[in-house]
């Protein structure tokens, strides 16, 4: 027998309206891509769109679209990270440290078009530092040796790392801030060297934090396709521009193959969240 | 002790980041500069293309129209939700912050392409339309912004005992929701509401999909036709994100730092 009465769970229903949207306009359309990507033209089950996925041009996309977030997040998580213990770390003014907090804010919400255009008249064959390295170096990027073209895969990497460096900056701040400083007089007491105090204090705290910020760094280069479509006016053959080819190309094809690289793509961040979950839980246990 | 000195190393690091954040910017500034007929310094003529092109304004009012519509149904949305969740149902919060990840894993590349597909053959007055199509779609975009800053909104703020004492003194809910909680989670709606508004200003990817005519396809447009003006309403475009952040930065003044989300590029 039970004691006391149970309330009915009437406060649920104040979640419902939010749940509701969601439902409609983010998990049925997400499911309604899984579904199609199994599905053949006339609507019958069928394995053919995967299989076609596998086909050599659109796992090349893949490939380069990997490649691309993979070298992006690396050295933009890098870099990133060097700038902001730069400007973080004892003796550095205070106001650089708010200068910097604003500047990446900009900096990594400014992308797509916009910023594809800023870098073709920077880096673009008639842009202003191609034509400086011209006239004062001799040497003309966009010919041999160096063969530097902007709506190449090199040219878009130099160009996501406006907003991947940013990102990691805004990201990473947060964890180095709780880098306390008693541990570091606790090390340097003990005798350790810098070094000594960042290989087996420092990195392994900072660790799951960064390793977490790369991967949102992944997913943000990976999903991104206004910037990479606005450089190379949907050229360059990674997963988001072929998807988008379909929508905006002349060429109505098979909405289902969209439908299983979305999929694709979908797999493929899925697996990525699925490291970074349990990566933040690790960095929160030394928040404050 | 003397103040230590700033280090070399930190000086180059700082440096580097600089030139990256503005060797672009300036490029595009000397670009927009340039004479459309001998291509030199100095002149306006890309920035009066620009204004007296009819589509800019067309273009900029949509975009601006969508933005106030996703931020006005955002907050309908969320902040009852959120507010909700910090009084009676603690125990969703963590699902929440959940959902909140989920925009990472669906990409608007990827949202664009189920919507349009479940959405194929809904009415006309909400498929062909930017103001339904695209705008119940941007505000999925803006939801891991809005929540994450609501949620800290709420945080700092004693839930319980705000409505307790609103009640007790004969307050109804919707006078406790007006007159209580929203005056106090004032800064992080308006923070919420920056973002998300800098967010579907630079929006290209599902309405370029969608084939909607807004901001940022007018600036792919002019960027596939011409040069100079492309430099000149790119920077307009950079100025609006500017605006934005500087405004986010305003409100929040003196306040425990936002969470940042991977954005829509």
């Amino acid at each position: 027998m039970k004691t006391g009465r149970r309330r009915l769970p009437l406060a649920w229903l104040g979640a419902v309206p939010f749940f509701l949207y969601a439902l409609l306009f983010l998990f049925i359309p997400a499911a309604s891509i899984i579904a199609g990507a199994f599905k053949d033209a006339k609507g019958h089950r069928t394995l053919s769109n995967i299989h076609q996925v596998f086909q050599s041009q659109y796992i090349d996309a893949f490939r380069t679209s990997i490649e691309i977030s993979v070298v992006t997040a690396l050295l933009g998580g890098a870099v990133g990270l060097a700038i902001a213990y730069a400007a973080l770390r004892e003796g550095t003014p205070r106001w650089i440290r708010s200068g910097m907090t604003t500047f990446s804010g900009v900096a990594a919400n400014f992308g797509g078009i916009p910023l594809a255009f800023a870098f073709i008249a920077t880096l673009g064959s008639v842009g202003i530092a191609t034509q400086f390295i011209d006239n004062v170096f001799g040497v003309n990027i966009y010919n041999s040796p160096v063969n530097f073209a902007i709506w190449s895969k090199t040219g878009v990497e130099i160009t996501y790392l406006y907003f991947q460096m940013p990102l990691m900056i805004l990201v990473i701040a947060p964890a180095i801030d709780g880098l306390r400083r008693e541990w570091r007089e606790a090390a340097s007491n003990l005798g350790a060297s810098s070094w000594q105090y960042w290989r087996h204090v420092g990195l392994p705290i900072l660790m799951p934090s960064i390793l977490g910020a790369m991967i949102l760094l992944f997913g943000n280069s990976f999903a991104a396709y206004a910037t990479a479509y606005g450089l190379t006016s949907g050229a360059i053959p990674l997963v988001p521009i072929v998807i988008g080819n379909f929508y905006t190309g002349d060429v109505l094809s098979n909405p289902h193959l969209a439908q299983a690289l979305a999929f694709g793509m979908f797999v493929v961040l899925g697996a990525m969240m699925l490291l970074y979950v349990p990566l933040q839980r690790r960095a929160s246990r030394w928040s404050r | 002790m003397r103040r230590k000195r700033i280090a070399p190393a930190a000086v180059i690091w700082l440096l580097v980041g600089a030139a990256y954040f503005f060797i672009p910017l300036i490029a595009t500034l000397l670009f927009s500069l340039r004479k459309t007929s001998t291509g030199h310094c100095c002149s306006l003529a890309a920035y009066g293309y620009i204004v007296h092109d009819p589509q800019f304004w067309s273009t900029l009012r949509l975009s601006f129209q969508l933005a106030l519509e996703t931020i006005a149904i955002s907050l309908v949305l969320f902040v009852p939700t959120v507010y909700w969740v910090h009084l009676r149902l603690p125990r969703l919060r963590p699902v929440l912050a959940f959902l909140a990840l989920i925009p990472f894993v669906v990409p608007p590349i990827v949202l664009v392409v189920g919507l349009l597909d479940f959405y194929k053959g809904s009415p006309q007055w909400y498929y062909g339309s930017p103001y339904g199509f695209l705008a119940t779609a941007y505000v999925i975009l803006a939801f891991p912004y809005m929540f994450f800053s609501l949620d800290a909104g709420f945080r700092a703020i004693d839930v319980h005992t705000l409505t307790e004492a609103s009640q007790s003194l004969g307050a109804s809910w919707w006078t406790t929701m007006f007159r209580v909680i929203l005056p106090n989670i004032r800064v992080a709606a308006l923070g919420g509401a920056f973002l998300t508004l800098a967010i579907v200003m630079g929006e290209f990817t599902m309405a370029s999909l969608a084939a909607f005519h807004t901001f940022p396809t007018f600036i792919q447009y002019v960027n596939e036709t011409k040069a100079y003006p492309a430099a000149a309403v790119s920077l307009m475009s950079f100025g609006i994100t500017w605006l934005a952040m500087l405004a986010l930065l305003m409100v929040g003044r003196g306040r425990p730092g936002r969470v940042q989300i991977a954005g829509g590029h």
